[in-house]
Formats: structure tokens, C-alpha cells, sequence
């Protein structure tokens, strides 16, 4: 295979498929076969509960396969929650592996369940976008290794969700193919940028979906649609097959119904890989032991300089009262400064922006993804293809990045963010001297409307405030719905671990969600 | 030219390591194949591979670091450089700048029986690009990534040469060392060494540097040496005529024989280096070190020495022997069975060169035993074949590493050394050819010659010409 370019001339046969703006069915004529079962009671399973249900062989792969795919046909014209879905390539799956957890073969929580994708994680043969018009016709040679290890679970795999493009924004309004509707009220969005992942498990457009967080973009749509969702410590999930963003903050997790599904989803994915260098060997994967409604004695700090005035006034009441929840199971909920909070953004904008504008120079339109129409020599070509292929948050981020790398500039920001991370990730440290947990907001407010957000790129960077020092220190982070506000859009809270964690932060999450019985359903 | 001027060079070299997979991936580093054969998601840039860092490059820098005295920086670190280009998948590529693995390093040249040190700022690992080649007739360019991805070290000099001289003293010093460690085979024809020449001129006892430009595309120390001189002419002729010289990069056009400007200071591209956070940092502890330093072979430098003292062999024969590691340790173990250097030395500089042209081949592709060379040195010495047999046997040999004893008794070439034989054999040679004996015996010594040659016809070159020679003289 040879790749061909040609910058001497305009070249009139350009190698890319137009997808135009909207959902694409590969198979949208989706014949349902007879149902035993109500749709309703299937869908409001949780994906645990369903796996147990496909093994003792009450309810079948194919039928959960066949209901979720009519869920999608019923919801995505209010919610857009997918790029592509793959509706016979899911019945497909859903009888090999219906045959395989017949016959044994398959046996763990998730075999038969149906997910779906975010459109930043490569899947062999099928389009995986970035929700960007440059990757809009790209397929990807290989397969993550988080969706491999789904795939080696059972997973049904339905499709590839919607999402800010490139991961670049809070609200998946960025996306290339236009917005995902929060599925709670589709006038708002369902934050971003895995707004997609958490609208369409929230809509019920799939049991669990796969996210990456890169500086929030997990937590924050999950707090905002109402589901779970994790960032785990950078270094659980393998990178592999994941299009960088951030490279030394992005982390994929999974988002879902509840906490007992995001320990089993979170089993499933986290692996040590040796094909990613900042895979990190951990002592133990399993993450359904963790699993006990025990908040005993368990020490939880709430950061006092997270409650300043640009906290929504109903964000910090639902927050503070699902910290009482925990308190009167046993735990011990103390106030205390984390310090260095302003300084967070700042340091992730850089630091993020500059691996980006890094990350992204491979879209060049020589290899694969869009390239323009007309040019004239090779220059030309890379302008125009870039200047055409990308949207103006990722052009802004690019630009932004560039800089904060120059001669002349490294030392006065890139230099200075890397120092302030450092500073940043000792602060944790030393709050994790006292307390095994740190309770926070996930975001300062509820979903915002849609077409509120983008004229004013600085503000809706200021919004990820409690989620990108997370992501700076390396550490877990957890989104968990407490409650909704007056308008009913879900408020989430974020439980923070230090390293390796995970297994405190599931323990916390399902004993608040065992107490007040909040799960989406 | 009123003024005296002194050249300064300084050299940024590139060599290829000799790996069997790339620096980031498992893909094969094997020369030549289909366009893009030895390719996968990470050496092609595709969107969500990652580099993983294969350590036995980290191995062949750190002996090339430890050989060439450098400091090792023990925590060392990639770093990415930006820049576009088709051959280049990802649009950077993973170097090293903030942390190389090596700097502070020396290695010593002799020009003219004057020794003098060369200081290496520093040496860095990175990736090599892809191969572009443009169809002039479909009017389009096409790229091949079988080469992305292949290990290099940059080695980078102190401005310490003042002459062309100087400069091939330190490549071939630089080749020795590698090539010694089995780090690289350092071909500049084939490009698994490049030299890119920093060079400026100032007044003799000036202090301060001139203005340098960088000389890139030099196949050959010739292209080298002319690339210099012409460099030094074209600067002091600007200087003469109270000009500047441009800070640029230059290439040279081997075909022309001459350079031209690339691109200026002023275009220098701002290749936006920061540290790639696809991989952690690089640990090198004692142990490592101390695992490399073990496997260090005898140099070149020391083997020269060594052979004239130990050996008695000339210091022109042993640049020759030592010229690659393989032969000189073919030299050292043949030596080692039959104590005769001088005889093995010969064998190696004559027959081997001489086969090894014939055949086209390189020091390491010999692929025969010291045991079979040293075997045949002591049949020759014995007696037990003559010297044109011997030169037949060592061709099997050197082609099929045979075993010379068993070949010379396979094929019945072993010297006749029967007495009786040899007289009755001459008798018949003397009585076959009256005009010869009577030419010799009125004087002309070259008839003796045309004897012993029938002789040796007649017995099939099995036989002593020496002592048939003997025979003869005392026969007629």
C-alpha cells in the first residue's frame, strides 16, 4: 500500500466521503422481530442486571440488542446522542455472542449488554470522526485496547457517540455533525465534551458507553445528564487507540446507570498495556469487591475554596446535603482549604493546548481524514485542509498551544504550567494526608442552554473548575447525580481519591446511591 | 590573499543503528521491500497509536555515549519537534534536546603524527523519516514509511576541526567506534551515516567564530572534503570583498560539485520542542552502565598499538587488519592457533582482500574459521602443500569454510615428497625436452624455469617447485 499525495497539482478525485450533519444509520431500516418482553422493563435494567438476566437466559442478546436499536430510532431525533450507529452489525454481535454465552464461552457481567463509543476511540473498519469534519471519513486501521478488552467481555458494541470535536469543549456543541440535546431537557446541553456517551446512556440509547477525560469530560456530562461516570487515575485504562487530546491528562472511563455498573465496566477496561508507555502495572483490577454500603469512619474533605460565589447557589445546597447523606452513614465530613485553585485553569489550558497542537499536526490531509477540494502545491494543501477540516474551538486551541510553545515563550508558560501542575498535584497530596476522599461539585452549575456557551470561550473554560486539577494530578475522580435543580436538570457530585482509589470513591458512590436509592434508570 | 584565514568545523553526525525492530514500534528495520511493508498504526501516525521505546536502541547510544567519553545523563528523556512534512507521519518527531542520553564527550584523531581531542557537545536518540519519491510523470509524490521510525543517534561536535582532514580523521574515528560496537555498519553511500558540516572562517589568531552556514547532503568523504574546501574558498572570497556571510543551510549538489543556500537564519523554523508525553523518562542506573561497559570490545586505537608490539606487525598492516572488528578478530584467533601473525596477516591482506574484491564483499560477511586459515598456515609450513595449491584450497575455504586437511586429502593435492618419483619424473621431463636442457646448459638460466614448469604439469602441481628446482641443477 502506497499512500498517495499529490502537491503539484489540484486533484480532483479527493478521497473523502461527505457525511453531512446528522446521524448516520448504516442499516436504518431496522426490522423488529416479536418482543416477549416490554421494551420499558428491558431498557430500565441496569447493564449488570441485564447481563444477569441474558445469563440465566430470560431475556436474550438479540432481544436487548433489537430494543435498544428502536430506543435509538425513537430518541435520536430529540437527543443526537450518536455519529454512527451500526444497527445490523449490532444484531450481528448479538448472535455470535448470544451462541457464545450458550455455550459457556462467555460468562462475565457485561457478555450480551449492549454499548456504545465515544467517536474518539478507534474501532477497526468503522468510522471513528472526532465528531471533526477533518477524521469525517476516517476508519481506523486497529481497535482500541479498552474496546478490545469490552469485546473480549461480550460487549455489544451499537455505535460511536457524539462529542465536543476532538474532545475540545464543555457541551458538545464543537461537534462537526452539531449538538447532542440533554436528554432531561433537550433545550439544554448534555455537557461535553463526552456529552454523546452520557446523553445516550442517560436516554437509554445503551447500557453503559465508554468516555475519555481529559480535563472533565467525563464527570461533567455525567453530572449534567444525571449518570455515573469516572475518570480513572491516569495510567489504569490503556491510551491505545484513544486520538489524543491532552496526552498526559486523557483518560477513558466508563459512564453509566450506577456504581455497581461502572465497577464492572471499569473491571473490564483496566488493564496494564504494554503498547502504552504510561500504562501503569496495578496490584489489582478487580473493582466489584469494592462494592459495600460502608462509609464508616471513612474521612471526607470538602474543599471551602470550591464554595465561592461562582457556585450555583443549588449545586452547593444538593452538594452539602449529599455530604450529610454520607455523614450520618458513618463518615467524617470536614471543611479545609485545597489551595492554588485559581491557578488550575491557567495550567490546564496550557498544558492541554500545547500537547494538543502537538497531538493534532497528523491531520494533514497526506494519509488519511479530509483533505480540500482545490490547491495549489503542498503548503496550500496542508492550509486549506486544516483551515476547512477543523472547527474554530479546535483552531483556537491550536493557535493557543502553538504560542505557549514558541522560542521565545516555553519558559513563560509552558515551563510555569508544568510547575504550577506539579504544585498542584502536592496540594492533593497533602490533603490525601487527611482524608481518604475529597467531596466536591462536579461542575458550578447545571446543563446551560444550548447556544449559550461558545460566545464565550473563556467563560465556559472557567465552568471546569472543580474537574481539571483532577486531571493535573493524575488522580480518580467520580460523577454521581444527588439531586436536580428547580428545572429539573441533574446535579452531579464529584468524589475525588488519591492514586489508585478507584475502589474508595465506588465504595462512597454506592453507598450514597444504596441510601437515597438515586440511580438513573 | 593578504590575510590568513583558519577554517572551523563543527559536525552534527547521524547514524542509523543497527536494530532489528524500530525505535517506537515492532516493525522490521529491514532494508528494501514493497513500499510500506514494514509499517503499522504507530510508525504511520495513525490517530490514537503510542510510541513504546525500544531498548536495545537505548543500549547501542549508551556504548556509543560510554565509548566516546561522554557523561550519561541518567534520567534522560524525548522530546517532541514539530515541523511538517509528508515523511514525516505525525508532523513531529520524537528527538531528545532537554535531556540527550550523552554530552561533555571526546574522542582522540591523529593528523599527521599530531594527536588532538574533539570535543562531542552531545549525543541524542530520535526517529528517522520516510522516503518521498516523486513520479515527475504523474506529476504526484508518493510516500514511503518503510524507514520511519528507524533508530538514529545524532552524534554533535564542539567547532574543534580546522581542515577536511581533520574532519575524515574524526568520521573514520566515529565509524571505528561504531562500527567496533556493532552499533551500526556507518555507511555513508547507503546513509546509515550522515554528516552535516558546520563550517566558518576567521583570521588566524581571532578568537571569536565567524558566521558558520550548515552544509547538508554529503554522500561521501569526498563530497565532504570538496564541500569544505569549496565552503572555506566561497566564505573568505565574501570576507576578501567586504562582505558578510549569511548565516543559511546549505546543500550540496554532488553532481555539480558545488552548494547552494537552502534557507537562512531568518527562516528558521521554531520547531516548538517540548517534552513527549507519550513516553516516561529513560532511568539509566550503575548497573545498566556497567552491563554496557563489560561488553565493550578492544578498539580500534588499542589493537593498533597492541599488534605492533605483541605481533611485530607494521602499523601500516595493522590499520589494514584492524579496519573492521571481524577481521581483526579473525587475525587475533588464527594468530592464536598457529603463532605465525605474519603468515596470517599475509593471508588476510593479500588472499582474503584479494577474494573479497573479487566477490564484492565487506570484512563482515567473511564467514570462514580461524581454525581452517590457521590449519592451512601450518600445511604450507609443513610442506604438505605448495603455495599455488595452497592459494586453490584457501579459495574453498574462503567461500565454504571447508575443512583444508580433509579437502587436500579429498582431492589428492597433497605435495609429492617420494624422492624416486620426483628423479623419474625429471628424467622423463630432461629426455622430453633436449632444446631446453641445452639452452640452459649454454647459459640461459630462464630455461630452468620452463624444466620446472614442465615438471610440475607433469606431476599434476603436487610437488615442491624448490626442490625440483635442487634436482634439477644437480641432474644436468
Amino acid at each position: 500500500m502506497i499512500f498517495p499525495f499529490g502537491y503539484l497539482r489540484p486533484r480532483s478525485n479527493v478521497r473523502t466521503i461527505n457525511i453531512g450533519r446528522t446521524c448516520i444509520f448504516t442499516n436504518a431500516n431496522i426490522t423488529m422481530t416479536e418482543r416477549r418482553h416490554e421494551d420499558m422493563d428491558i431498557l430500565s435494567l441496569s447493564a449488570v442486571e441485564l447481563g444477569k438476566k441474558i445469563k440465566a437466559g430470560e431475556i436474550s442478546a438479540m432481544e436487548a440488542t433489537q430494543a435498544t436499536l428502536a430506543q435509538i430510532e425513537k430518541e435520536e431525533p430529540r437527543i443526537h446522542g450518536y455519529v454512527t450507529v451500526d444497527a445490523q452489525g449490532a444484531l450481528k454481535q448479538a448472535e455470535e455472542i448470544q451462541g457464545k454465552i450458550e455455550r459457556g464461552e462467555l460468562t462475565g457481567p457485561l457478555a450480551g449488554v449492549p454499548a456504545a463509543i465515544k467517536d474518539n476511540i478507534c474501532i477497526k473498519g468503522r468510522l471513528t470522526t472526532c465528531s471533526s469534519k477533518i477524521l469525517s471519513n476516517y476508519k481506523p486501521t486497529y481497535t482500541a485496547e479498552a474496546v478490545e478488552h469490552l469485546q473480549d467481555a461480550g460487549a455489544i458494541i451499537l455505535g460511536k457517540t457524539n462529542m465536543d470535536e476532538f474532545a475540545m469543549g464543555s457541551t458538545t456543541e464543537t461537534s462537526y455533525f452539531g449538538p447532542t440535546m440533554n436528554p432531561h431537557n433537550v433545550g439544554h446541553v448534555p455537557g461535553g465534551s463526552s456529552g454523546g456517551s452520557c446523553a445516550a446512556v442517560a436516554a437509554r440509547e445503551c447500557y453503559y458507553s465508554l468516555g475519555s477525560d481529559t480535563g472533565g469530560s467525563i464527570r461533567q456530562p455525567s453530572s449534567f445528564c444525571g449518570v455515573v461516570g469516572l475518570k480513572p487515575t491516569y495510567g489504569t485504562v490503556s491510551r491505545y487507540g484513544l486520538v489524543a487530546y491532552g496526552s498526559s491528562l486523557d483518560q477513558i472511563g466508563p459512564i453509566t446507570k450506577n456504581v455497581e455498573d461502572c465497577a464492572a465496566v471499569l473491571t473490564a477496561i483496566a488493564s496494564w498495556d504494554k503498547k502504552d508507555s504510561t500504562s501503569v502495572k496495578r496490584e489489582d483490577y478487580d473493582f466489584m469487591g469494592s462494592l459495600k454500603a460502608d462509609v464508616k469512619g471513612l474521612r471526607v474533605g470538602i474543599p471551602a475554596d470550591y464554595f465561592t460565589e461562582g457556585l450555583n447557589k443549588e449545586v452547593a445546597e444538593a452538594i452539602r446535603a449529599a455530604a450529610n447523606v454520607l455523614k450520618e452513614q458513618g463518615a467524617v465530613v470536614e471543611e479545609f482549604n485545597l489551595s492554588l485553585v485559581k491557578y488550575a485553569i491557567p495550567a490546564y489550558y496550557v498544558i492541554a493546548s500545547a500537547e494538543a497542537s502537538s497531538n493534532l499536526e497528523r491531520f494533514d490531509g497526506v494519509k488519511y481524514g479530509y483533505r480540500a477540494k482545490d490547491y495549489e502545491g503542498l503548503h496550500n494543501m496542508y492550509k486549506k485542509t486544516r483551515s476547512e477540516g477543523f472547527g474554530a474551538e479546535v483552531k483556537r486551541r491550536i493557535m493557543l498551544g502553538s504560542f505557549v510553545l514558541s522560542s521565545g515563550y516555553y519558559d513563560a508558560y509552558y515551563l510555569k504550567a508544568l510547575r504550577t501542575k506539579a504544585l498542584i498535584k502536592a496540594a492533593f497530596d497533602k490533603a490525601f494526608e487527611n482524608y481518604d476522599i475529597i467531596l466536591a461539585p462536579a461542575a458550578p452549575t447545571t446543563a446551560p442552554e444550548l447556544g449559550k456557551s461558545l460566545g464565550d470561550p473563556l467563560k465556559m473554560y472557567l465552568s471546569d473548575i472543580y474537574t481539571v486539577s483532577v486531571n493535573l494530578a493524575g488522580l480518580p475522580g467520580l460523577s454521581i447525580p444527588v439531586g436536580k435543580d428547580e428545572k429539573g436538570l441533574p446535579i452531579g457530585m464529584q468524589l475525588i481519591g488519591d492514586h489508585f482509589q478507584e475502589k474508595t470513591l465506588l465504595r462512597a458512590a454506592y453507598t450514597y446511591e444504596r441510601v437515597t436509592g438515586k440511580e438513573a434508570r | 590573499m593578504s590575510k590568513q584565514y583558519e577554517t572551523v568545523i563543527g559536525l552534527e553526525v547521524h547514524i542509523e543503528l543497527a536494530t532489528k525492530t524500530k525505535i517506537f514500534c515492532g516493525c522490521s528495520t529491514e532494508f528494501g521491500g514493497a513500499p510500506n511493508v514494514h509499517t503499522c498504526p504507530v510508525c504511520t501516525g495513525m490517530p490514537g497509536s503510542l510510541p513504546v521505546l525500544n531498548k536495545q536502541v537505548v543500549d547501542h547510544a549508551l556504548a556509543i555515549g560510554l565509548a566516546t567519553n561522554c557523561h550519561i545523563t541518567r534520567v534522560c528523556k524525548f522530546d517532541r519537534k514539530n515541523y511538517f512534512y509528508p515523511d514525516n507521519p505525525q508532523n513531529y518527531q520524537i528527538s531528545q534536546l532537554y535531556l540527550p542520553i550523552a554530552r561533555d564527550g571526546w574522542v582522540e584523531i591523529e593528523t599527521g603524527g599530531v594527536k588532538k581531542k574533539v570535543r562531542i557537545h552531545e549525543m541524542h536518540m530520535e526517529e528517522d523519516a520516510g522516503k518521498l519519491v516523486h513520479d515527475e510523470w504523474d506529476d504526484t509524490s508518493l510516500v514511503d514509511y518503510n524507514r520511519s521510525g528507524v533508530p538514529l543517534v545524532e552524534i554533535v561536535s564542539e567547532p574543534d576541526m580546522r581542515s577536511a582532514e581533520e574532519v575524515i580523521a574524526y568520521l573514520e574515528k566515529l565509524r571505528h567506534i561504531v562500527q567496533y560496537l556493532g552499533a551500526s555498519d556507518c555507511k555513508l553511500q547507503e546513509g546509515s551515516m550522515r554528516a552535516d558540516v558546520n563550517l566558518s572562517v576567521r583570521e588566524i589568531g581571532s578568537d571569536a567564530f565567524g558566521t558558520r552556514t550548515e552544509m547538508k547532503n554529503l554522500n561521501s568523504f569526498k563530497a565532504i572534503t570538496h564541500a569544505i574546501e569549496g565552503e572555506r574558498e566561497r566564505q573568505i572570497e565574501l570576507l576578501e570583498e567586504g562582505k558578510q556571510v549569511v548565516q543559511e543551510t546549505r546543500r550540496w549538489d554532488d553532481n555539480k560539485e558545488s552548494s547552494h543556500a537552502m534557507r537562512s537564519k531568518e527562516d528558521a523554523k521554531d520547531y516548538r520542542y517540548f517534552p513527549e508525553p507519550d513516553l516516561v523518562p529513560v532511568m539509566i542506573d550503575d548497573e545498566w552502565i556497567a552491563r554496557v561497559k563489560a561488553r565493550e570490545p578492544e578498539f580500534r586505537t588499542a589493537k593498533l598499538a597492541r599488534y605492533q608490539k605483541e605481533y611485530g606487525i607494521s602499523q601500516v598492516d595493522a590499520e589494514i587488519l584492524t579496519e573492521s572488528r571481524n577481521m581483526a578478530e579473525l587475525f587475533e584467533a588464527a594468530t592464536a592457533l598457529c603463532k605465525k601473525p605474519k603468515k596470517v596477516a599475509n593471508w588476510l591482506m593479500v588472499e582474503t582482500m584479494r577474494l573479497m574484491k573479487e566477490h564484492d564483499m565487506e570484512p563482515q560477511d567473511l564467514r570462514f574459521s580461524p581454525e581452517n586459515l590457521a590449519g592451512l598456515i601450518e600445511m604450507t609450513d609443513k610442506g604438505t602443500v605448495n603455495s599455488s595449491v595452497a592459494k586453490e584450497v584457501f579459495e574453498h575455504v574462503f567461500l565454504e569454510n571447508v575443512d583444508p586437511q580433509a579437502y587436500v586429502k579429498e582431492h589428492g593435492l597433497a605435495t609429492v615428497n617420494d624422492e624416486d618419483a620426483l628423479r623419474k619424473t625429471l628424467e622423463e621431463v630432461i629426455a622430453a625436452n633436449p632444446q631446453a636442457v641445452a639452452d640452459y646448459k649454454g647459459g640461459k638460466e630462464k630455461a630452468l624455469g620452463a624444466l620446472v614448469g614442465q615438471t610440475m604439469k607433469a606431476m599434476k602441481g603436487k610437488a615442491n617447485p624448490g626442490r625440483i628446482n635442487e634436482l634439477l641443477r644437480e641432474m644436468l
